[in-house]
């Protein structure tokens, strides 16, 4: 085949490199009027690792800022502090203002919305040709047409669409094949790593595992690196390698996929694991574990690790414990670890018992 | 005497939908919503209603509460409450039967609040209106309900706006059972919460159905969560039943692909990772047969074998 799906290999960029490395990110929001100096911070100090051909899941629930990493990383929103290494390259000083088409080559989203990704007007082919001339993936000179006729069918088929779709308007195609068409115009660039910002909330229920399938998929085959956002955790569990837990803008827990949900040692992770309904799990809902595990969140006094001398806590740093087996790579941050005052997310601010009282 | 009072406790069905056609009538074709769906709910049970956007769930539930505006139109079928039929009531006799024997939690309800009354006013205008209380008893019985669902009765005088998501749907289903209907329909009640909020809505209406012992019409798409709360369940597809039994029989043997594909889409919390499958893109279920009783109380309809490949296809690319 004259096209290789797979990127060509990079030079000077060791193995070992990760293929998306965010170091110190944050992100405020200014409130207020044009002279208020009042803002939100909706990203602190967060750190987050996907290696090659790896599927990283980032969970929380609304407002706990996963999306703004997400639109950080992508170069949507500016980053107020931080570092995104793409490859090992810090893509924030290479490319100053504003996303370089490299960096798109490397890097593309999958929005949560199909239905509002895909401009109604074009057909289908239109999306996926467009890509490959932009980036320059379509072939070039002699027989180009040719060459881009075969990309375009051959993305149809990876991503388990009929070559025929490619004439069909979005209105014609239902949410599942919508959500495919968008996966196969980011594929058409060739990148790196994808960020897939929660791609099946919105589909039919049916279709869901057929995408997070085909995302799987696309890493096996074509060893795609993956940021995959979302409030399932179950599905992070079914897809992920690894899953990251934030919390108020932060990073809280972040380990190997099946060891992180079976213990979870944050009282947050533990607040959402047990809140996922599942009917193989024994036991019901206790108010009164949940309302400990809210002021364990909130307003922790203890920590698990506290008499564990290899594990310093501080209650001042966002000191990560590690927890268990170091081949889960699972850490926890030090529960002596308070969010800032406020903080408390959706799931937080609907218990009627007495306000926490945070420390700072 | 309200149908209520008859009803509650005894062995009849508190709803029983027979035959139920539902169609929506346009200018050049129309389009079968519901097709032939008959199922009972008794006394206090919880019964589930699960399937996808489209399949015809929320027009059932239209229907109940005779709802449906046009161009939709019962065109077969039979629902009846109490022993009460449902269709021929008079609009009157609706008004009562509304909210005081049937109450219903709609899809994003928490927005259905009015935003310039706050919420004592707005649940006050419940006993005043249906019930006919004083404004005073009506501000009390209001605390009272609050109270019921853990949102501090100061809250009465707070707007819809001041209140979290969570908190207002929780004051949206104390108000749908105010008038301690027989029957709850529950329209995809958390779709919109997080699912730490979503586990406290569901316990709070198992303790509530617990206390008043209604029955509850649970409709859903999410099949983990109707497992955990319903009884008995049926799952829809383009406006039939595919197959229905007592919720915990759905899911230790799922009947019908189309029951798998939607079980599939909900991965385990736990265990080892199993590849589970969707349904494949552009598989349809067409002119699906009367249901069949495959063990007792467990109904599926016959599917056609090739369907069943094709999802097992489907996964597998």
């Amino acid at each position: 085949m004259s096209h290789a799906v797979h990127s060509p290999a990079r030079p000077n960029v060791s193995a070992h490199t990760p293929a998306l490395e965010v170091r110190g990110l944050g992100k405020s929001f200014h409130t207020g009027g044009l002279f208020s100096s009042q803002a939100v911070r909706a990203l602190h100090l967060v750190d987050l690792t996907i290696g090659r051909g790896e599927i990283v899941a980032l969970v929380g629930e609304s407002g706990s800022g996963k999306s703004t990493l997400a639109r950080c990383v992508a170069r949507l929103e500016k980053p107020s502090e931080g570092e995104i290494l793409l490859d090992g390259v810090d893509v924030l000083k290479r490319d100053r203002f504003q996303a370089s088409r490299a960096f798109r080559s490397q890097l593309q989203m999958v929005f949560q919305d199909p239905f509002g990704s895909l401009n109604p007007v074009h057909r289908v082919e239109h999306f996926l040709r467009r890509s490959l001339m932009i980036h320059g993936k379509g072939g070039t000179g002699q027989g180009s047409e040719e060459q881009t006729r075969h990309r375009l069918e051959e993305l149809m088929t990876t991503v388990g669409l009929q070559v025929d779709m490619l004439n069909s308007y979005p209105h014609e195609l239902s949410g599942g094949q919508r959500q495919r068409v968008a996966i196969a115009r980011a594929l058409a660039v060739e990148p790196e790593v994808i960020l897939a910002d929660e791609p099946t909330s919105m589909l039919d229920v049916s279709v869901r595992i057929g995408v997070l399938n085909l995302m799987r998929k696309l890493r096996d085959e074509q060893g795609i690196s993956m940021l995959y956002i979302t409030h399932d955790l179950a599905s992070a569990r079914y897809l992920a390698d690894r899953t990251a837990v934030m919390f108020a803008g932060e990073i809280v827990e972040e380990g190997e996929s099946l060891d992180l949900l079976a213990n979870p040692a944050h009282p947050y992770t533990q607040l959402l694991v047990s809140a996922v309904p599942d009917p193989a799990r024994a036991g019901s809902y206790d108010p009164v574990h949940r309302a400990t595990l809210r002021q364990a969140v909130m307003a922790s006094t203890t920590c698990a690790f506290e008499n564990d001398p290899d594990q310093r806590c501080s209650s001042g740093e966002p000191v990560r414990h590690q927890v268990g087996d170091p081949l889960n790579r699972h850490w926890v941050r030090c529960h002596l670890y308070r969010p800032r005052a406020g903080a408390g997310g959706h799931a937080l601010a609907t218990e009627p018992l007495p306000e926490p009282q945070p420390a700072d | 005497m309200t149908v209520s009072q008859t009803s509650f406790g005894s062995h009849e069905p508190v709803l029983d939908v027979k035959n139920l056609t539902v169609k929506y009538i346009g200018d050049t074709r129309s389009t079968t919503a519901v097709d032939n769906v008959s199922f009972s709910i008794g006394a206090g049970e919880v019964f589930g209603l699960a399937g996808e956007s489209g399949c015809g769930k929320s027009t059932i539930a239209n229907s109940i509460m005779r709802l449906l505006k046009d161009p939709a139109k019962i065109a077969a079928g039979s629902i009846s409450f109490g022993g009460k039929d449902v269709l021929a009531m008079s609009q009157g006799e609706l008004r009562r039967f509304r909210w005081q024997d049937v109450a219903m939690v709609f899809q994003s309800a928490m927005n259905s609040l009015n935003p310039v009354l706050t919420i004592g006013e707005q649940m006050a205008d419940i006993f005043t209106t249906h019930a006919g209380y004083s404004r005073k008893e009506s501000l009390r019985r209001a605390a009272q309900l609050l109270e019921l669902v853990r949102i501090d009765p100061a809250r009465l005088k707070s707007y819809p706006h001041q209140l979290s998501g969570g908190m207002r749907q929780r004051a949206v289903i104390a108000m749908a059972v105010a008038l301690k209907p027989s029957l709850l329909i529950l329209d995809e009640p958390t779709t919109a919460l997080d699912v730490v909020v979503q586990q406290e809505i569901m316990a709070q209406i198992k303790d509530l159905q617990r206390e008043l012992g209604f029955s509850v019409l649970f409709i859903t798409h999410d099949m983990s969560l109707m497992v955990e709360l319903s009884h008995r369940m049926a799952v829809m597809y383009g406006g039939r039943i595919v197959e229905t039994a007592k919720a915990h029989d759905v899911y230790a043997t799922p009947g019908h692909p189309y029951t798998q594909a939607l079980m599939g889409a909900f991965p385990p919390l736990t265990g080892p990772r199993i590849p589970l499958m969707g349904l494949p893109e552009g598989v349809k279920f067409q002119n699906i047969p009367d249901l069949a009783e495959v063990a007792p109380g467990h109904f599926v309809a016959p599917f056609d074998a090739d369907a069943e490949t094709a999802v097992f296809e489907g996964a597998a690319q």
